[in-house]
């Protein structure tokens, strides 16, 4: 039998970035707010201290703050014709867990989307007629603009200190910023990091070669920053250690840094760590959202009731709890019907690594930051006229290497042994004298029909649920963009002066066990018709319109950047129409 | 929670003198008049000025503020802080006035029997009748708890309280704080706020061997729990003198200064009283502080080309440097200025140690939320290790006060339960 707690204004479930945004803004608004979280309480000094914070081994390899498989996983299979399996060690994507979620172990890439990426299918349709897109391509608007969310981008910014050069403010197009970028209403609040010495190369080439490059914006600080909450955070100290780890000197942002302090000095803010909800609740009507159900550490099961719900958990977990809670028309990709599961997106990423002559060249890679480095957008989005190329889409691409960490930082040419005295050799020779973007081209994935979510028929959860089903692979448009990109890319290494060139393609089919980024997209997307999308622009479900479900889940499919500024412009965008407009009068922010 | 914008209005007008238009005539033992809102918000202050939640509220029974049950860790052992809620049989429902002001002020129990100074009556006794009166008064309006404690908690012969009779003779002396004409009315409030009710010498004080006031030391700085009470006179060596009256009063109200982060006993110091007081208030504090004068006997600086200051460098520059800078600087606000910080220039390393073993959390305020954690690294060095680190920042940037001796860095490390 579940135990009731305490009615709540607000039950808010996960409490990463998104989370800990709406329950700052709904405390501030006077609410009470419980927010509830499947992973432990995440504090600097005590769980990633610099002492150990940079453990390659423990956080990297062994994923010492991801979600465990066994707790939960999903399913896997590239064609809908297969049978998916369990994911049993992560790959492609880290889920997070714990308090502050993504935000914990993120690089702090602090990007924004370009204003024709919210009016996609539109814009495309428009410069290159429908016939343009691929016939089974399912790319929406989303039904709020880049003017909109300005305000809220500015928001997060300043929030976290985020460290850049405006391209482009308020119109007027800056030197050394992103020419490219939306107008923004003031500068970033803090300067772009110093770049290392391969990163400067890198720009010179980019610029000999006529484009235009930038710092990327960087959530590392290059100072120390108070934000308009009050919290403190200092200067980055270039030890290479962030995505995968927490950082343990308070310079990268992160809930932690940022905003976690105010939240929990308010007496109308409860947390709950270690707590799973396994399903939102409803009245007999179907319409209408009681609270959530949850199980805690030592297995008791609770119900919070709650006006309001907020499903604020990674991408996955948001459709999940959709799916498991009978919310929304589960999507049918063979009748291309139903909302929930559809327009699942991740990224199309590629790298070049690159060979330099060792007496010429030392570039100490290890000196950097997660989100340090020079980038170009001449080849994003619709920067470029795809007409002569037959794709569409695209990504920055940058000389962005985030580390030299020991184990993973072994680039040796093509050719090299695997193994072995010459395999070690290599090793020694080129550590310092080679370039490893990472995320080096960091193409956009839009959506298709056949790429999607749904809930496993076979595999279960340790409560008995069925796993969510991931059905997803590369669409020759992808691939064709990311050959274009590379190649591309690799023209600025070669300016650079690299002897020796390692071109790492994307190649389908969409490798499950191989790391690209965490940014799932899609699977409940915000849109302007009930029948294509599963939240209206406000990020509020159509179904049950005190439910609101904030995050990545809402793209109706993935552009060419990280996706955390848009996360967290689209909570501070859904928490001012919540505020605003359904505190005063609860119901739909729009009429179906 | 406090609220320090009201507060402050309220305690100005207190001070303008409207109080002595609404006191009534003495009340007769034993009457409340909870009503008698000056007198009960007055009191709220000066509970916040004496930081009774400190020992009288347990942090684990949050729900029963001034419940008391509270350990409260003395050289001589464990006493645990009495329930002072107006519950009549576990509580101070039943007290009078005179024995509300008999225990607090003299230190003399209803019964009878004598507090130990952990009470620190012989500060409070510098209070004016009429301030214990108002704290009376808003403690009476607290929610009554029921919930019985057994303060005795000291070992034989500790136990026996009638050897407080000696003590008193020795250590106590009566007598309400007397201004001094001389000096400025902020002078005097803050002298009256760290002599009286914010009984700052309790921890700040060196003590003798019977754990009373060294009164030719006042404020001199001393240890306790774990932790060195800095000094708080201009020395030069060990004290304040880089801190402004701005330093000073921004530490006590926000926890942090441009210098120092307060953590450890100082941290919750500001979190329940000084955080809460009025800005007049803390400015008068500053002043008093500023105006007290001392020189320590000179400590020589252990030589830089030392062994143990060489090894200290190098651990210094390989684990610290990356939050407090190698030239020790750290970020105003967020880390410790190793070279302005008061706990790294005091006469004892007992602070140091404490953070370089254990860890620390500062103290996280409204207006410096943040909360910075320094971690522990009670697992990474080893005694001589963090002996000679420490030995280095007590013995750079202008700091000498000697070599940090190994088992001193032992006695600490068995003391405590680091924070990782």
């Amino acid at each position: 039998m579940p135990r009731r707690l305490s009615h709540k204004d607000v039950a808010i479930v996960g409490l990463g970035w998104t989370g800990s945004i709406l329950a700052n803004e709904l405390t501030d608004a006077g609410l009470e707010v419980m927010a509830i979280e499947r992973g432990p309480w995440r504090n600097t000094a005590t769980d990633y201290p610099p002492n150990y914070a940079q453990d390659e081994l423990r956080y990297r390899i062994r994923h010492e703050l991801f979600l465990r498989p066994s707790q939960t996983t999903f399913t896997f299979r590239n064609k809908m014709s297969e049978t998916a399996l369990p994911i049993r060690n992560w790959g492609a994507f880290m889920p997070p867990n714990g308090v502050g979620g993504g935000g914990v172990h993120w690089n702090a890439e602090t990007w924004r989307f370009l204003p024709s990426d919210f009016v996609l299918r539109t814009h495309l349709t428009k410069r290159y007629g429908a016939h343009f897109l691929p016939a089974d391509m399912t790319i929406q608007d989303w039904g709020v603009t880049y003017a909109e969310l300005e305000p809220h981008y500015d928001r997060f910014e300043y929030l976290c200190g985020t460290c850049g050069q405006a391209g482009n403010l308020q119109g007027k197009i800056l030197e050394g910023g992103n020419p490219f970028e939306g107008p923004r209403s003031r500068p970033y609040p803090n300067p772009p990091q110093t770049q290392p010495f391969s990163h400067t190369l890198f720009a010179q080439a980019a610029r000999q070669l006529g484009y235009k490059p930038f710092p990327q914006p960087s959530g590392n600080l290059s100072q120390a920053y108070r934000n308009p909450l009050g919290v403190r955070q200092g200067q980055c100290s270039y030890c290479g250690f962030c995505e995968w780890f927490g950082c343990g000197n308070y310079s990268k942002a992160s809930p932690q840094t940022t905003i976690l302090p105010v939240l929990v000095r308010k007496p109308n803010f409860t947390a709950r760590d270690q707590c799973e909800v396994t399903r939102i609740n409803l009245d007999p009507s179907g319409r209408r959202a009681t609270g959530v159900t949850f199980v805690d550490a030592t297995g008791q099961e609770w119900e919070q009731p709650a006006d309001v719900v907020l499903l604020c958990a990674y991408t996955i977990f948001n459709v999940q709890l959709l799916l498991l809670s009978n919310i929304g028309q589960p999507y049918d990709p063979l009748a291309n019907r139903g909302v929930i599961g559809r327009n699942f997106t991740h990224q199309t990423i590629s790298d070049v690594v690159s060979f330099f002559d060792p007496k010429k060249f030392i570039f100490n890679p290890f000196i950097a930051s997660g989100a340090i480095g020079m980038c170009i957008d001449e080849f994003n989005g619709d920067n470029f006229d795809h007409g002569p190329h037959g794709f569409v889409g695209g990504g920055y691409m940058g000389q962005v290497q985030t580390n030299g960490r020991p184990i993973e930082t072994t680039p040796v040419p093509p050719g090299t042994p695997k193994w072995g005295t010459k395999w070690k050799q290599a090793v020694k020779e080129n550590y310092l004298s080679a370039t490893k973007p990472g995320t080096g081209v960091h193409g956009s994935m839009y959506s298709y029909r056949d790429v999607y979510l749904d809930l496993d028929p076979s595999y279960k959860d340790r409560f008995g649920r069925p796993l969510v089903r991931i059905t997803m692979d590369f669409h020759e448009n992808e691939l064709k963009q990311n050959r274009f990109l590379t190649d591309r890319f690799a023209e600025i290494f070669q300016a650079m002066g690299a002897r020796q060139m390692d071109k790492q393609y994307r190649r389908a089919p969409y490798d499950i066990a191989d790391y690209q980024t965490t940014h799932l997209c899609g699977g409940a997307i915000m849109g302007t018709d009930p029948k294509t999308s599963a939240l209206n622009r406000y990020l509020q479900s159509w179904d049950v319109p005190n439910l609101f479900v904030i995050g990545a889940n809402a793209f109706p499919q993935n552009a060419g950047y990280n996706p955390t500024g848009t996360v967290a412009a689209l909570a501070y965008w859904s928490a001012e129409a919540i505020r605003s407009r359904y505190l005063k009068s609860p119901g739909p922010l729009v009429q179906a | 929670m406090f609220d320090r914008g009201r507060t402050s209005l309220l305690a100005m007008a207190l001070l303008a003198g409207s109080f002595s238009a609404c006191t009534p005539a003495v009340y007769g033992d034993g009457y409340r008049d909870r009503q008698n809102v000056d007198l009960v918000e007055r009191g709220r202050y000066l509970v916040t000025l004496g930081d009774c939640t400190a020992c009288h509220s347990d942090p684990t029974r949050a729900d029963s503020p001034f419940g008391g049950g509270h350990a409260v860790p003395t050289p001589f052992g464990k006493l645990l802080a009495p329930n002072i809620t107006p519950d009549p049989q576990t509580g101070i429902g039943k007290w009078t006035a005179q024995q509300f002001d008999d225990a607090v002020r003299r230190g003399r129990m209803p019964d009878g029997r004598r507090l130990y100074p952990a009470m620190p009556y012989p500060y409070f006794a510098r209070m004016s009748a009429d301030d214990v009166r108002a704290m009376r008064a808003y403690l009476d309006t607290v929610t009554p708890v029921h919930h019985a404690v057994v303060s005795d908690q000291l070992p034989f012969p500790l136990s026996i309280r009638a050897i407080m009779m000696v003590w008193n003779w020795l250590y106590y002396r009566p007598g309400e704080w007397q201004p001094r004409p001389d000096r400025s009315a902020a002078w005097n409030r803050g002298g009256y706020i760290v002599e009286g009710p914010g009984h700052c010498g309790a921890c700040h004080t060196p003590k003798s061997f019977l754990g009373g006031d060294k009164r030719r030391h006042e404020l001199q700085g001393y240890s306790l729990q774990g932790w060195f009470a800095p000094d708080l006179t201009g020395d030069p060596a060990h004290g304040l003198a880089a801190w402004s009256l701005q330093d000073i009063a921004e530490y006590l109200e926000t926890g942090h200064n441009r210098f120092d982060a307060a953590s450890g006993p100082m941290a919750e110091e500001v979190e329940h009283s000084s955080s809460g007081m009025t800005a007049p208030d803390l400015a008068a504090i500053a002043t008093y502080l500023k105006s007290r004068e001392s020189v320590s006997k000179a400590q020589t600086a252990s030589p830089a080309n030392s062994p143990v200051m060489l090894a200290g460098a190098a651990i210094y520059r390989d684990v610290c440097a990356g939050c407090h800078k190698i030239d020790g600087s750290g970020i105003p606000y967020l880390i410790p200025d190793l070279a302005g910080s008061a706990a790294v220039a005091s006469r004892e390393a007992t602070s140091v140690l404490q953070v370089i073993l254990h860890g620390a959390a500062s103290a996280a305020t409204r207006e410096e939320p943040t909360g910075p954690q320094m971690p522990s690294y009670a697992w990474q060095l080893t005694d001589a290790q963090v002996a000679a680190v420490a030995t280095y920042v007590r013995n750079s940037w202008g700091h000498a006060t000697g070599a940090v001796p190994e088992p001193a860095v032992k006695r600490l490390r068995k003391s405590s339960q680091s924070r990782d």
